[in-house]
């Protein structure tokens, strides 16, 4: 799902004779000797042992960790069903799933840390390199485009600098604010390019993000569901 | 069919406070539970199949049936709530997740009854955070007041109840993928046969249900399974959710009873595309389904009318596309969504789905030939039926059904890129 290591690359190299030719295409990123796998020619460690099961001797775990792992992994018949919220649980601790982080929860599940990170990279909202503090995740699917969503990822990602994660996401499950975002897991909408600035602002200021937006406070779209809630309640329409 | 159809899933949704145990009981709330508990299973299990109530996730199958198809005897059951609605263009179950959590926990409840389960799950996408919070509220208020737990209102029934948040894949919605991401793997789908019928979580008998679909129990238990069924149309019974988007000045969820026109739901109720557009094409079940055209616009919309047309009815997400959209913008988007979902275990949908993409690039930067749209429809068709799960043919049908109706739009706008690009 995710690419591997897409750490920044020695000697980046765009092919000469290639793609990068055509015009509106965007040239295929190269590595070294001209192989789009970044880090191809570095050989594995033969010598190198895998990391095995954490000893618990070994590994300091937060209290609060190890307590939200083990009450999680009472709730499965079978323990290892918790790593989706174990990992999350980290995440949370440590800001991404840092190898610390898997080693943790890798102690506390009895697993090895390789287990966790082939889980972890399977997923969009795990995150195996550092990422800021705040996350938006613009939905870019078909409904959302259709209504502008990606001028407004564009300005998103121009104007965020360091302090936002700004990722283009699939569809986040909320066509009718479309185009919309989720801002640290609140759903906004309608966005346009034009209140990009108020909402990193806000994010910034750590208020509240474009109040008025929030899908929460939104009603239902069906006129008699709407009736028979009873009308003039408030909330935005 | 009725003159005024009834609101069934919608009745009150806005309600302040709904979400609530207080006033969810006030609204009548868990007694079809009350109910259902003082009937025997096969009662109710037969209320469900009489109610014909088809699966609200997207593939349609009857829930009577598939609670049917459980093994008896004294093995473990379990009941797993699908709550991972990631199909593009679908937002109905979020709206009830959020605001009538109650709804959903009682459905289950009685549906875990019906097919003998003692343990449940409700996996729900790791998107999102209010709906998860509205539940497990909800959950805790409902053990606290007995309707999950032990011995549930004196009756002999037992059932725990766990919820699950997945973080961010589309395939988890898929049933055995979800399994597997449940079970704390990565979410890849497995081969099938066994169906989770048979062998689903943890290797044990499991029923998977939509969201939608659970909703749905108590309404029938309530109403009876042979009056639910007067709503509606033959084999498509019953009110549906269907969440409206893309070009449309009301995009939004909407109740209605099935075998309404389509034109009715797209026009009347989302308020059609802005003015002076019309309607090119629509995916009438979310972006898996094939795309039809303003010509099939007074079709009923119900299973099988869809079906007969061509296309799906799916997960109930009409997504609107008007003609000031290239065909072209909007393949590449689904195109690249599936590509992007892909989980890479079967070859056909990873090849499949990422050739695609490029060959439908090639269109955009002036390289392709007509001949590209053979090979691309090919391809489509290479994909269909030949992987574990159907998320490649999921892009199969609507790219293929693009090329099919849109060829000309396609032809010129290959010839168009390729004069621009400066002839061959």
């Amino acid at each position: 799902m995710s690419a591997r290591e897409e750490g920044a690359p020695t000697s980046q190299i765009v092919s000469p004779g290639g793609a990068s030719r055509v015009p509106g295409r965007t040239p295929v990123r190269r590595f070294e000797h001209g192989s789009r796998v970044p880090g191809w020619d570095r050989a594995a460690d033969l010598e190198k042992d895998p990391a095995l099961i954490p000893d618990p001797d070994e590994v300091e775990v937060p209290a609060s960790l190890r307590e939200e792992i083990e009450a999680r992994m009472r709730d499965y018949p079978d323990p290892h069903s918790a790593v989706l919220p174990a990992l999350r649980a980290a995440q949370e601790l440590h800001g991404w799933c840092s190898p610390e982080a898997l080693r943790q929860v890798a102690c506390v599940m009895r697993v090895t840390p390789a287990y966790l990170e082939s889980v972890a990279s399977f997923y969009d909202m795990l995150e195996l390199h550092p990422v800021p503090a705040h996350s938006v995740y613009v939905c870019t699917n078909i409904s959302c485009s259709l209504r502008g969503a990606d001028e407004l990822y564009s300005a998103l990602s121009e104007q965020a600098g360091e302090l936002v994660n700004v990722r283009a996401f699939e569809c986040l499950g909320a066509c009718d604010i479309a185009p919309m975002a989720s801002v640290d897991g609140a759903y906004i909408g309608p966005l346009s390019p034009e209140d990009v600035p108020a909402l990193l602002e806000d994010l910034r200021a750590g208020r509240e993000v474009l109040a008025d937006r929030h899908l929460s406070r939104r009603r239902v779209a069906d006129p008699r569901g709407r009736e028979s809630s009873g009308e003039d309640r408030g909330g935005a329409d | 069919m009725a003159a005024a159809p009834p609101l069934l899933l919608f009745d009150g949704i806005d309600l302040p406070g709904l979400r609530t145990l207080e006033v969810y009981r006030e609204r009548g709330g868990y007694e079809s539970l009350r109910k259902a508990l003082s009937q025997e299973p096969q009662e109710v299990l037969a209320s469900l199949e009489a109610s014909g109530l088809r699966g609200r996730g997207g593939a349609g199958f009857a829930m009577g049936k598939k609670i049917s198809f459980l093994p008896k005897g004294a093995i473990e059951r379990y009941l797993v709530c699908n709550a991972d609605e990631s199909e593009p263009g679908t937002f109905k179950d979020r709206e009830l997740l959020e605001k009538n959590p109650h709804m959903l926990i009682e459905g289950i409840v009685i549906a875990s009854y019906a097919a003998g389960a003692s343990r449940s799950f409700i996996y729900i996408r790791g998107e999102y955070v209010e709906p998860a919070r509205a539940l497990e509220q909800a959950i805790a208020e409902a053990r606290e007041a007995g309707y999950i737990g032990e011995r549930i209102l004196g009756s002999g029934h037992s059932l725990s109840l766990v919820l699950h948040r997945g973080a961010g894949a589309y395939i988890c919605g898929e049933e055995t993928a979800l399994l597997d991401s449940l079970e704390g793997k990565r979410g890849n789908p497995r081969l099938k046969p066994p169906f989770p019928a048979n062998q689903g979580l943890y290797q044990g008998p499991t029923l998977i249900n939509n969201v939608e679909t659970l909703a749905t129990v108590p309404t029938i238990v309530r109403l009876g399974g042979e009056r639910y069924a007067e709503i509606g149309v033959q084999n498509s019974t019953g009110t549906k959710l269907v969440s409206v988007s893309g070009h449309v000045q009301r995009p939004g969820n909407y109740e209605i009873e099935l075998g309404i026109p389509s034109r009715e739901l797209i026009y009347d109720l989302a308020g059609g595309p802005p003015e002076g557009r019309v309607v090119k094409c629509w995916f009438p079940g979310g972006s898996s389904a094939p795309v039809l055209t303003g010509d099939d616009l007074d079709l009923p919309y119900d299973f099988d009318s869809m079906a007969r047309a061509g296309s799906m009815l799916g997960s109930g997400a009409v997504i609107v596309v008007d003609d000031s959209t290239p065909i072209l913008d909007v393949a590449l988007k689904v195109a690249k969504f599936y590509r992007h979902e892909s989980c890479g275990k079967c070859t056909p949908c990873r090849e499949g789905t990422n050739w695609t993409v490029k060959m439908l690039e090639r269109i955009e930067t002036g390289e392709a030939t007509p001949m590209d749209l053979e090979i691309m429809a090919s391809v489509q068709e290479h994909i269909i039926g030949n992987c574990l799960c159907v998320l490649g043919d999921a892009m199969a049908m609507p790219i293929g059904s693009m090329i099919a109706k849109f060829r000309d739009e396609f032809e010129a706008h290959i010839e168009r890129a390729r004069e621009a690009r400066g002839g061959v």
